[in-house]
Formats: structure tokens, C-alpha cells, sequence
């Protein structure tokens, strides 16, 4: 689509003043191809293009000043930079010299240059003929080919098989799941100790009171190590039956990992006024899951869907906790395919 | 000189041309127009902070004393990354400032990214023939929040680690494929390996952002082929009309980006955002109670936290686990309805003609309310990541709230499709502007005891 002489848009663009004037295109009014959606009401005319030269000393000078107020600013960062290096001095300087400079652009591009209203068309994309012409082109290439099926039979193969080679190395990225996820650093007899290596004795909490747990000696990043080790009164525990023993002088401990999120169960929520609050439980603050320490640690609030796997304690003969054995679940979160695993239930 | 050097480089590459096009190239003013140039301006302060951070930030997890500075910290087991940026913040001149501003960035892009889709959704910018740039774009917006997401999972402080953990959730609980997947990119169970931070470094300050990058390059090359719309005030369906780039709208769009930058190092320099020195390293068995993640993830903690426990399981064998209905599921409803709607609105709402004019959101009543709805479903479920704050401030319960929310979340939006429509039906057939004054008209009594409307151009000079 040729648009005006190109010698006058050339000097328009690169010229003054008047070339711009010169340059004024009309707006090219042409009938829709069949269907012309327009909402009445909306009028076809375009107002005309309009162009203000009148020139604005005051403007002018304020942009001048706005500019050396900018260049301050920017000095002054430098300066700070070199002989005091605050963060608020810093940030003050540069962004209200960035600030100052981008309303002296603005102002500029409002007021000092001339003002102009121009118009362009929108341009019709899709040339049926040309579209024939690339179509066709594209057709040849199967002119003169007699196995089409079979070539692309074939192609379709080597494509799957390519991609395939291309993604077998994802493989590599990360080990298979395997049983890595039931596997916990607790056994019978693995001593818990605080976040500090000290051990946790029964003498460490009193009723209403937890404290984190950790398996003595192994590594704190695995999921399966942190325990919340709750005391609670000997009278308030409900656990089934066949986790009798668990819980000796009302200590219970769980896995801190949340089953809903993976994040660290840390707070627990105990009653204050009997009526009025509720009965002690363990809350996730990711999502706020809630757990009851009293019964095995069942969901009663929250998005988790299984309940907290609990730990089994007992009492050591010097008096500090110790695993009774393994979790009786799986730890961590959920995922697709979790299963309760029967090797992971040694009492 | 600027002949010279115009000639000089026309003679050797032939540019005058394209030059000649780009200088004359027509923006229609209308201020909403903006909200893309905002959200690109801030790439640019992204990507500028950003290369000052990459050379400082250390991809390393491997346990250091922290001997710096910040003496609360003095001492503390940690891992190198934290640490690193533990220095940038206290030890490198200007890092802390860069780090904040570059944080501010981050949350302002989306939020700039956001408003654009708003505006585009109402009013239909994103009909033939500009579905695919509107596809580009949502695109952007869905890197951008990863790419937010994974920026602030590299400080690995006690936020980062618990919003890692969460994402490693809801990848495990992603249906079959959830435990191999996450097992690949954490190179085995969570927290990882060491491998996990140089893959999401790499991810972070290369090839998410390359991917912005060329899409952004796209999205504005699409823009200069099809012209921007525009509203019907101003052209027609055949021209467009506006200012030229230059000189005009050069220098306000330079304005616009010096301002957006410098608001931006204002922030950096004067509002704290994420202290991590505050939040300390992360260890699997620490969390905090009232951590709030960057704005743009609250919708997916507020669909999390909204969800009930629902596990689908066969026998002892977890089908789906609870947090891909919140986590993915949920992200992947709202994106897919993005994604889908130039294609369903042709049937809702819409014709399946092409469109350079925009419509008022009035003008549309069906779409405007489709799009609130949508829009406030999403948002309340983002309102709902924010429970826990409001209960601390309140005496209403937890559980109470989030009752509220779930039966919210399904309920009003549903009330707000038929308001809506009904508040854009009344102002298209008044052709009022509320926003913008009184447009009503006076009755005045005649002497002869009769009535008749005041002038209107009398009662305008009165007031």
C-alpha cells in the first residue's frame, strides 16, 4: 500500500516544521466489505488531523529547571554513594531525580514540542490471492511423491522417536520416587533431642506445653526428621487402641511436616477459657490445617487430607524421650500413589 | 548532525525507511493505554536491577557461618545463598537499594500486567484480529507470576522455604505424574540437592526472562503491524488516529518511563520490603505464623486455604491429593478461561468480525458483566489468602471466615453477573456518565403554573 510520495514523507520525517505540515495525510474513507458492524451512534468521520506550532516559553523554562533539578538529584546520589552509603538517601536522590527528569519529558512532549494530531489506516491483512499463491507452494511439495502414506508413516515415526531421544535426559534431572519418601531417619530407640542437639526429657514440658523434636545425630533437612511434641493430660488422649503405649505421661509427638503443604506445624493452639475455646490442636500456618493431638492426630480444620503421622514415644531409663519405633503413616505431603506402607509400621 | 548521521546510516543499511515509519507511527491517546506501557517500563528496571543482583547472588546451599554486618545473625548456620544476599543487602553500597527496588518492580509489573488485561478484557481488545497478541500477553502474565514466584524462592530465608515447600506440594500432588515430577526438578525429595539452585537461578535471571523478552518483542511488533485499537471518540474501524512517536509521544513515553522508574527507586529506597534478615534462614522444620507471600501468589494461597479436604482415594491409593485442587487445579480453571475466552466470547458475547474500535465496557453489557464476575471470583478467592491477618485483628474465627468466603467465592459472583449487566444496560440506554457530573436536566415551574425544563446551557454557565 503506497502512501503519499516518499521523497515528501522523507523529508517530513527528517525535516522541520514544515515538512511535518506537508506531510498531513486525509484519512482514506472506504466502504467495509460487507459487513460494516456499526453501533449506531458510532460515526464514521475521523476529526480531522490538527497541528499546534504555538510555542510556550514558560513551559520551556520550567522544563529547563525541572532538568537541573533532575541533575541534582543524580549528582547528589553519586555523592552520597562515595561519602555515605544510605539506603533511604540513596533511593531518595535517584528516584526523585528519575521522577523530576521524567516530568520535564513529559512536559516536554505536552507543551514545548509541537502538538499533532495525525492519522494512519489500519491496514487490511489477508490477501486471498497471495494466500493462494503461498497455499499452492506449499501444496508442490507433494507433487510428483507416490508413497505419501508411507513417507509419512515414516515421518511421524522418526518425529516420536526423535522426541523421544530428545526428552529421555529430563530423566536425569532427579531420582525416581521410589521408596525415598516413607523413609525416616526414626527407629526404636533414636533419642529426640531439641533444635539445640539438647535431649528432650520428660521433664521438658508440662502439661498444655510442645517443643520441636529432632532425631539425635541426623540430618535436619529431611522431611522425615522434625517431631511436634506435645504433653498433654493423661486423661484428654482418645488414641485408638492400637496405639496404647504410645503416648507415655501424655507426651505425643508427630511429624512437624503438614500433610496438606509440606510446611512446618508449629503452632499449637491451647484452650485458655474451657467453654469458650476450643480443645488443643496443632495448626499448620501455611493454610491453617488443624490437627488433634489427643486421638492421632486427625484433621478438624483445613485443607489436609490425612491425618498427622504420629510418632510413637517412650521413656528412656534416664528419663528422656525416645522413638518407639517408626511413624505409624507416611510423612510428608501427599502425592498421587501415596500409600500406607506396611513396612513403615514396626509396632 | 542528526542529518548527517541519518544519511550516514541510510546510506550503509537502508534505514530511512522503517525509521521514517516508526517517527510517524500513530498512538491514540487514552490513558488506559498506559497500564501496558507501566508493566514494560518496569521489565526494563527489572531486568536493569536485576543484572546488578546476578552478580552477587551465590546459587549455593552449602552450610556457612554468616560473619557479616547484621549481628543478630552472627554466627548463624546457613546456606551461602542466603548469606549472599544477606551481604548485598548490609556490605554492597547501593545493594540493598537495588534489591528493594527491584522487589517493588517485580510486584508492580504484575499488578500494571493485570490492570491491561482488565482494560483489554472490557473492552474487547482482544477480538479478531488481535487474539493472538492477547494470547502472547496472558502468556507474559503467567511468567511474570512464576517469574516472581522464583525470585524471591532464591533468597532461601524462612518465606522463601516455606513457599518452596508448598510448591513442591502441589507438584507431588499433581494426579500420576506428581511424584516423578517433582522429584526432577528438586533432584529428589524436598528440600532438594544442591543441583536445585543453580536450575533455579538459571531459570530466574536467564531463561524466564529471555522468554518475556522475545514475547514482549512479539507482543509490540504485533502492535505496530495491526495499529493500537482505539476508542470510537477519536477514529474509525478504517483510521486510527493519535500522535505521532515523535516528537510528541516519544518524550511523554520517556516521561512515563523515567517516572515509573523513579517511583520505583523511591519505594526501593524508602518502603522495606521483604527483610530477610528479619525471617532468618530456612530449615524444613521451621515456619512462621502470618507469612503472606508476594500479592500476585495470594490467589493461589487463598484457593488453598479455601479448599476442603477432599483426597480422592482408591483403597489405601491416593488418586488426587488435596493441594492440586487449590494449587493447580485452580491456576489452571483461571488461566485456561484467559486463554479460552477470545474463543468463547465469538459465541457469548461477542461477533466474529474484525474490530480496530473498542467499546465502552457499557457498550457490552453481557461481557463487561461475564469479565466482573470473573474477575471478582478470582479476587475473593485472593481476599481469602489474607483470613489468617484479618483474625488476628478480629474477633471473628477462622473458620468462620473461611466458611464465608467459600460460600462468597460461589455466590457473588453470581450476583454481581446480573448487577452488572443491569448497571451497563441502564447507563447504555441513558448515555449517563456518573463519574464525570451531574448529566441530569431541572424542571422549573412557569408562572403560568406549568412546567418546562431549564435550560441546559444556562444551568451549566451557573454552576
Amino acid at each position: 500500500v503506497s502512501r503519499g510520495g516518499i521523497v515528501a514523507r522523507l523529508v517530513a520525517a527528517l525535516g522541520g516544521l514544515r515538512g511535518l505540515r506537508r506531510f498531513q495525510t486525509s484519512p482514506r474513507h472506504r466502504e467495509d466489505k460487507g459487513g460494516n458492524d456499526e453501533a449506531p451512534g458510532r460515526v464514521e468521520e475521523v476529526p480531522p488531523p490538527e497541528l499546534d506550532e504555538s510555542s510556550d516559553p514558560r513551559a520551556e523554562l520550567i522544563v529547563a529547571l525541572l532538568l537541573i533539578a533532575a541533575a541534582v538529584g543524580f549528582a547528589g546520589f553519586v555523592v552520597f554513594y562515595v561519602a555515605y552509603d544510605d539506603t533511604q538517601l540513596l533511593g531518595l536522590c535517584l528516584g526523585l531525580g528519575l521522577v523530576v527528569a521524567g516530568v520535564a519529558s513529559a512536559l516536554a512532549g505536552k507543551r514545548v514540542v509541537i502538538q499533532e494530531k495525525a492519522t494512519d489506516e489500519y491496514e487490511d491483512h489477508g490477501e486471498p490471492a497471495e494466500q493462494r499463491q503461498v497455499q499452492n507452494h506449499l501444496v508442490e511439495g507433494k507433487v510428483g511423491v507416490t508413497r505419501r502414506k508411507l513417507l509419512f508413516s515414516s515421518l511421524a515415526v522418526v518425529g516420536a522417536a526423535l522426541g523421544a531421544a530428545a526428552l529421555a535426559p529430563v530423566a536425569s534431572l532427579g531420582p525416581r520416587v521410589g521408596r525415598k519418601v516413607y523413609e525416616t531417619p526414626w527407629s526404636e530407640g533414636k533419642r529426640l533431642v531439641d533444635e539445640k542437639g539438647v535431649p528432650i526429657s520428660i521433664d521438658t514440658l508440662a502439661e498444655g506445653e510442645f517443643v520441636t523434636g529432632l532425631p539425635a545425630g541426623e540430618s535436619l533437612e529431611n522431611l522425615g526428621s522434625p517431631v511436634i511434641v506435645v504433653r498433654l493430660a493423661e486423661d484428654e488422649l482418645e488414641l485408638p487402641e492400637d496405639r496404647a503405649g504410645s503416648a507415655p505421661a501424655g507426651f505425643v509427638a508427630y511429624s512437624k511436616i503438614c500433610t496438606h503443604a509440606g510446611c512446618a506445624v508449629s503452632m499449637l493452639r491451647s484452650p485458655k477459657y474451657e467453654p469458650t475455646q476450643p480443645s488443643p490442636a496443632l495448626v499448620c500456618p501455611c493454610h491453617y490445617s488443624t490437627f488433634n493431638p489427643a486421638d492421632g492426630g486427625s484433621v478438624e480444620f483445613g485443607p489436609a487430607g490425612r491425618p498427622l503421622p504420629q510418632l510413637p514415644l517412650r521413656v528412656a531409663e534416664d528419663g528422656s524421650l525416645e522413638a518407639a519405633g517408626g511413624f505409624y503413616e507416611p510423612v510428608g505431603p501427599s502425592y498421587g500413589g501415596i500409600r500406607e506402607d506396611p513396612d513403615a509400621r514396626p509396632l | 548532525v542528526i542529518r548527517r548521521t541519518v544519511a550516514a546510516l541510510d546510506e550503509r543499511l537502508g534505514v530511512a525507511s522503517p525509521l521514517k515509519r516508526t517517527l510517524r507511527y500513530v498512538f491514540p491517546d487514552h490513558w488506559t493505554f498506559m497500564l501496558g506501557e507501566i508493566a514494560m517500563y518496569c521489565f526494563v528496571v527489572l531486568v536493569a536491577t536485576g543484572i546488578f543482583l546476578t552478580f552477587y547472588y551465590v546459587p549455593s546451599s552449602a552450610t556457612v557461618h554468616y560473619q557479616g554486618d547484621y549481628l543478630p545473625l552472627q554466627g548463624t548456620a546457613m546456606g551461602a545463598n542466603f548469606e549472599s544476599v544477606l551481604k548485598l543487602s548490609f556490605d554492597v553500597p547501593a545493594g540493598l537499594l537495588i534489591r528493594q527496588t527491584h522487589h517493588w518492580a517485580a510486584n508492580v509489573f504484575i499488578v500494571a500486567i493485570v490492570l491491561h488485561l482488565v482494560r483489554i478484557l472490557l473492552t474487547g481488545a482482544y477480538r479478531k484480529p488481535r487474539e493472538l497478541n492477547y494470547w502472547v500477553g496472558v502468556t507474559m502474565l503467567g511468567l511474570g507470576i512464576l517469574e516472581g514466584f522464583l525470585g524471591y524462592s532464591l533468597v532461601d530465608d524462612l518465606l522463601s522455604g516455606m513457599g518452596l515447600a508448598i510448591a513442591y506440594s502441589v507438584a507431588m500432588s499433581v494426579p500420576f505424574v506428581g511424584g516423578p515430577l517433582a522429584f526432577l526438578v528438586w533432584n529428589g525429595e524436598y528440600p532438594g540437592t544442591e543441583s536445585f539452585w543453580p536450575r533455579l537461578e538459571i531459570l530466574h535471571v536467564f531463561l524466564i526472562p529471555m522468554a518475556i523478552a522475545t514475547l514482549l518483542a512479539v507482543h509490540l511488533a504485533q502492535i505496530v503491524r495491526q495499529h493500537h485499537t482505539q476508542f470510537p471518540a477519536e477514529g474509525s474501524e478504517r483510521v486510527v488516529r493519535g500522535t505521532p512517536t515523535w516528537p510528541g509521544y516519544a518524550l511523554r513515553s520517556i516521561g512515563l518511563f523515567l517516572i515509573v522508574s523513579g517511583v520505583l527507586f523511591l519505594l526501593g529506597g524508602l518502603v522495606q520490603i521483604n527483610p530477610v534478615w528479619e525471617w532468618g534462614p530456612y530449615e524444613p522444620y521451621l515456619s512462621t505464623n502470618g507469612a503472606q507471600p508476594d500479592w500476585y501468589v495470594g490467589w493461589l494461597i487463598g484457593a488453598l486455604r479455601l479448599m476442603p479436604p477432599l483426597e480422592i482415594t482408591i483403597g489405601s491409593y491416593t488418586v488426587v491429593p488435596s493441594p492440586f485442587w487449590g494449587g493447580a487445579l485452580f491456576p489452571l480453571l483461571v488461566f485456561g478461561a484467559l486463554y479460552a475466552w477470545p474463543l468463547l466470547s465469538k459465541r457469548l458475547v461477542d461477533d466474529r468480525r474484525e474490530h480496530n474500535l473498542l467499546d465502552r465496557p457499557r457498550d457490552n453489557p453481557k461481557r463487561t458483566a461475564l469479565v466482573v464476575a470473573f474477575l471478582i471470583w478470582v479476587f475473593t478467592v485472593f481476599a481469602a489468602g489474607a483470613t489468617d491477618r484479618f483474625y488476628f485483628r478480629s474477633f471473628v474465627s477462622y473458620e468462620g471466615q473461611v466458611w464465608f468466603f467459600r460460600a462468597f467465592a460461589l455466590l457473588v459472583p453470581v450476583f454481581v453477573y446480573f448487577v452488572t449487566k443491569r448497571v451497563c444496560e441502564e447507563l447504555k440506554a441513558r448515555e449517563s456518565h456518573p463519574l464525570r457530573g451531574w448529566s441530569g436536566s431541572v424542571v422549573e415551574r412557569t408562572e403560568e403554573m406549568g412546567f418546562e425544563e431549564a435550560e441546559s446551557s444556562r444551568l451549566r454557565s451557573e454552576r
